[in-house]
């Protein structure tokens, strides 16, 4: 068996990602992905939310009585949304307004929650933070993947600098329009998962 | 034919040989020629002499009507609009039709339809090139056999689009059709949507300027101070029966001299197809029976609520029937046997519901003037569902019936 801190790392990109094999997390993952600078600050603050909660969490397993642990965990969660929250609106505010309520929903992305109740209440403070980061990358790839697709082809753009010209700037590009409405990265998340199943076989679930 | 039989068996050798990876090809080509001649070998199989190429081919002989009528009234059309002061488009067609001679004459029969079929034709050759080389991409790497299922989408899909729509968006939209609406699904007969529709869906969706609007129903400028290339549902939309009841007359918009998609425009060519489609078994005339029912019910709702503000609301049921893509989507798209529901009664709640939910989409929704694709997409995802309510409740009748017994 490979080292179990290397497997924590890197296991979540694709052999075991939290969007597209768990499908966890697609909430924000439709709603952040229409541009590259929201995915990028979204994935930055779900890697720090979750790298915390982690590491908090393993602190004091030992400590949670198992019957109220969800809503501790909860508690640690939701501080460190509020922080995060606090601190995007203090320093990139106009990326925080275009995020909304999504900073907050953080909250509720089953990823975070997922990954405190199935790992960090097992392992040791070291490893779930290298567990976190893992998913965290894995999550962070598939919308910066996902965005870059929506934000070229659905408005010529990227990290808003244009790269097709489009039509109605002179170019010759139509955007696609589809794209930048949230079915489009319902379609490209699942091309995705066709690719990485097609990729990697094992990820089909049996019939 | 005894040549070409002697060609092909001939090749049947190559292709179970070194290029067994293309056969599917190479079958499709021979059983497009000849009745395959392999038999069913296992006992227990309804035989019938309808097979899934039969099907295909009289959906397709059941679309020669509007085929005819996607050539003529779309020239007609266009000539129309161009004898009443628009300019012709600037495009190759117009250069082209120039070149052979034809005035653009509403009255001349024959410039209508080679006008027509000038914006008809590239768009089915297009369908056909890139949505064959999908469907032969993944007939060779799933190895199965092409399907004859992609004849008829391939024959809709040009229909139900307008005239100018360029031709890139359509490669595009066939692409998607084909791949997301039906092969990622496992292919002909495991499709839960219409892949014409998802086509269609996709680039409505993606390029609204090219597939909605005023701009993009008839073959020539339009503009809204000169000739008016609004289609009449959206003028009914805007100003009501008034608009409607002054600019066209009834039986115009049943034979289908108005603006719209190519194909969809004429009623009674779509009803010449119901009838060749309900005789030969292959589409459900419950289904075409209750979309009726349906429409007729919730715009007769909507006529008697009556709105101030909303004038769309007095259009009553028979002009629904005639605008629009009501009857093509009706008879062809709504009556699709893999995503409509098996089951009878499954059937007319099915049907019934896509009649209430265009006339809801098409009046109430104030984005869309038209409603039927969106209205069939929706129902196709409840086919299952509806099938899934009316089996259970057919299994606890019979139950109940013999609860005596045990």
């Amino acid at each position: 068996m490979a080292n179990p801190a290397r497997e924590a790392l890197l296991d979540p990109l694709f052999n075991n990602n939290p969007i597209t094999l768990q499908v966890l997390g697609i909430c924000s993952a439709l709603a952040v992905t229409t541009k590259m600078d929201t995915a990028v600050v979204m994935s930055i603050a779900v890697i720090a939310v979750l790298t915390f909660s982690n590491f908090f969490v393993s602190l004091i397993r030992n400590q949670i009585p198992t019957n109220i642990r969800i809503i501790i965990q909860l508690t640690i969660i939701a501080s460190l949304v509020i922080v995060t929250d606090q601190i995007l609106k203090a320093y990139v505010f106009e990326i925080s307004k275009q995020l909304s309520v999504f900073v907050g929903l953080i909250i509720t992305n089953c990823i975070i929650m997922g990954r405190a109740e199935a790992f960090a209440m097992q392992n040791p403070p070291v490893l779930s933070i290298v567990d976190a980061l893992g998913n965290g990358l894995g999550y962070s790839l598939i919308l910066l993947m996902t965005a870059a697709i929506r934000e070229v082809f659905g408005s010529g753009k990227f990290y808003g600098i244009p790269v097709l010209p489009i039509v109605s700037e002179g170019g010759w590009y139509t955007p696609n329009g589809l794209l930048v409405l949230s079915p489009g990265a319902f379609f490209i998340i699942g091309f995705f998962i066709w690719a990485l199943r097609t990729w990697k076989p094992d990820q089909v679930e049996a019939d | 034919m005894r040549l070409l039989r002697a060609l092909l068996d001939k090749q049947e050798k190559i292709f179970s040989g070194k290029l067994e990876r293309l056969h599917p090809l190479h079958e499709a080509g021979d059983t497009f020629f000849f009745t395959p001649g392999k038999v069913t070998k296992n006992p227990s199989h309804v035989r019938d002499a309808l097979d899934l190429k039969r099907t295909m081919i009289v959906v397709v002989i059941a679309l020669a009507g509007c085929i005819f009528m996607a050539c003529y009234n779309t020239g007609y059309q266009g000539n129309l609009a161009i004898a009443a002061g628009a300019t012709a488009l600037e495009s190759w067609r117009t250069s082209l039709m120039a070149t052979m001679g034809f005035a653009f004459d509403p009255s001349d029969f024959l410039a209508c339809f080679v006008h027509g079929a000038l914006y008809y034709l590239p768009v089915l050759i297009v369908t056909l090139a890139v949505g064959g080389l999908w469907e032969a991409v993944f007939a060779v790497v799933r190895r199965h056999e092409i399907n004859e299922g992609f004849l008829v989408t391939w024959m809709l899909f040009p229909l139900i689009l307008p005239p100018t729509v360029p031709l890139w968006q359509v490669a595009l939209g066939i692409s998607f059709g084909v791949v997301v609406g039906k092969e990622v699904f496992g292919g002909t007969g495991y499709n839960i949507l219409n892949p014409a529709l998802v086509a269609r869906a996709f680039v409505f969706f993606a390029y609204p300027a090219e597939l909605s609007g005023d701009k993009v129903w008839i073959a020539a400028q339009t503009s809204t101070d000169g000739v008016s290339g609004a289609t009449w549902l959206a003028s009914a939309a805007l100003e009501g029966r008034a608009a409607i009841d002054t600019g066209l007359t009834w039986w115009d918009a049943f034979l289908g001299l108005i603006p719209g998609s190519m194909g969809e425009t004429s009623t009674l060519a779509c009803l010449a197809g119901a009838v060749l489609l309900v005789v030969t078994g292959i589409g459900s005339w419950r289904i075409i029976v209750s979309v009726a029912v349906g429409t007729i019910a919730a715009a007769s709702l909507l006529n008697a609520v009556g709105s101030t503000t909303n004038p769309f609301f007095e259009l009553p049921f028979w002009w629904h029937f005639v605008l629009g893509g009501w009857a093509f989507g009706a008879v062809f798209m709504a009556t699709e046997p893999v995503t409509a529901p098996g089951t009878n009664t499954g059937r007319v709640v099915y049907g019934f519901l896509i009649g209430v939910l265009v006339v809801l989409i098409r009046v109430v929704n104030p984005a869309y003037p038209e409603g039927m694709m969106l209205g069939i997409l929706f129902m196709n995802v409840f086919a299952p569902v509806i099938d899934h309510f009316s089996i259970t409740s057919n299994v606890k009748r019979r139950t109940a019936r013999y609860v005596n017994i045990d």
